[in-house]
């Protein structure tokens, strides 16, 4: 019983298909059962709300083009013109994040954006796709932004490890802050349901602070979607362009 | 008649894409409620983090250097006061130039923006 009433049993793995192929295991869990009903989320979202393609857009194809919209203007403020180009996996990245931090709203449902095995891995990516383009761009020229312009070359051996630190920090402040975020929250809204019939009568005050909590986990699971998307594309600005 | 309203409705095309061209470099219009209100809570989202994973990451590259030179309490130590240093200089960049540019991105930043603005006035102006 403690088990299942546990705060955070809604975090645990559950394997539904297993699937071993030598030494690794890479089993169809409940995570990948909600990315790929994310997928599908997304899809149909997308493909059937621009199905018409009407010039004066209906509901859906608003909400649709809302979403194209925000991600574009992001990019555009924070990369400019040149950022068009990475438009499609910024896009998809933001999509991902957010039906995953949204679907994890829904009762009984599971939020794969809460396991740092999961914000991690896009963070890497994200990180090595980044390192890659700079390189690509500039070459050796890119190591550069190790080493400010106008800082006295005396100042060098302090300050050049100390920004390797700082690119090599933005892997795990990227996921850390989505998977803390959502984790905490969840956690929160679990624990606080849990009062609701601990208290019997006066259960409906932590109700009513459920209600207004799941409000505010509405925010935060936009707000970490837009931050990350945020923090992918101020990252290809600085692969992009050096100081 | 056709002939006379094509080119006035043309050039009214024209106008109306280079306004829209004008919007999308000039970025003026879509960035006021970023700033006010989604920047505002996005830092204070941001914040925390940064300053943590910095040290973290600090503290992990001085113990496993530690580990492999056999030099043990010093690396980290050094190490650790390098990332609390990057931590906070992360922390400064997100609260003042909303950039996480290695190196003085806010000026870069603000200077880039200058440099826009009079772009997109030369040809208003001639």
């Amino acid at each position: 019983m403690a088990e299942k009433h546990s705060p955070l049993a809604q975090f645990e793995i559950k394997t539904l298909l297993p699937i071993h192929i030598g030494d690794a295991d890479i089993s169809f869990t409940n995570s990948s059962l909600f990315m790929v009903i994310a997928l599908v989320a997304i899809s149909v979202f997308l493909i059937m709300g621009m199905r018409k393609g009407q010039l004066v857009p209906g509901r859906w194809q608003s909400m649709a083009e809302l979403c194209y919209e925000f991600v574009a203007s992001v990019i555009r403020d924070t990369v400019g013109n040149e950022g068009r180009r990475y438009f499609p996996f910024v896009f998809t990245l933001f999509m991902f994040v957010l039906f995953g931090n949204m679907l994890g709203m829904i009762p009984y449902s599971f939020t794969f954006t809460s396991h740092i095995a999961v914000t991690f891995a896009m963070a890497m990516v994200v990180f090595i796709g980044v390192t890659v383009l700079g390189f690509v761009k500039h070459g050796f020229k890119f190591f550069g932004i190790f080493a400010p312009p106008g800082v006295p070359i005396a100042m060098w051996p302090l300050l050049i490890p100390i920004e390797i630190i700082s690119y090599l920090s933005r892997p795990i402040s990227l996921s850390v802050r989505l998977f803390a975020n959502m984790l905490a929250g969840h956690t929160l809204l679990k624990v606080f349901a849990g009062f609701v019939p601990a208290l019997g009568a006066l259960g409906v005050l932590p109700l009513a602070f459920v209600a207004a909590l799941s409000g505010l986990e509405m925010v935060i699971a936009f707000l970490q979607a837009y931050v990350f998307t945020i923090l992918t594309c101020l990252y290809i600005n600085d692969a992009l362009h050096l100081h | 008649m056709i002939e006379r309203n094509k080119p006035d409705s043309l050039t009214d095309l024209d106008d109306r894409l280079r306004r829209l061209r004008e919007r999308k470099d000039g970025n003026k219009p879509a960035a006021k409620w970023d700033d006010d209100t989604r920047g505002a809570l996005g830092v204070a989202v941001r914040v925390g983090v940064e300053l943590v994973a910095a040290i973290g990451v600090g503290v992990g590259i001085g113990y496993l250097l530690d580990r492999w030179l056999d030099t043990t309490p010093w690396l980290l130590v050094v190490f650790f006061l390098l990332g609390a240093a990057a931590g906070m200089m992360n922390v400064y960049r997100v609260m003042s130039g909303m950039s996480q540019a290695v190196g003085y991105s806010a000026e870069r930043k603000g200077s880039a923006e200058n440099m826009r603005d009079d772009d997109d006035n030369a040809p208003r102006e001639t």
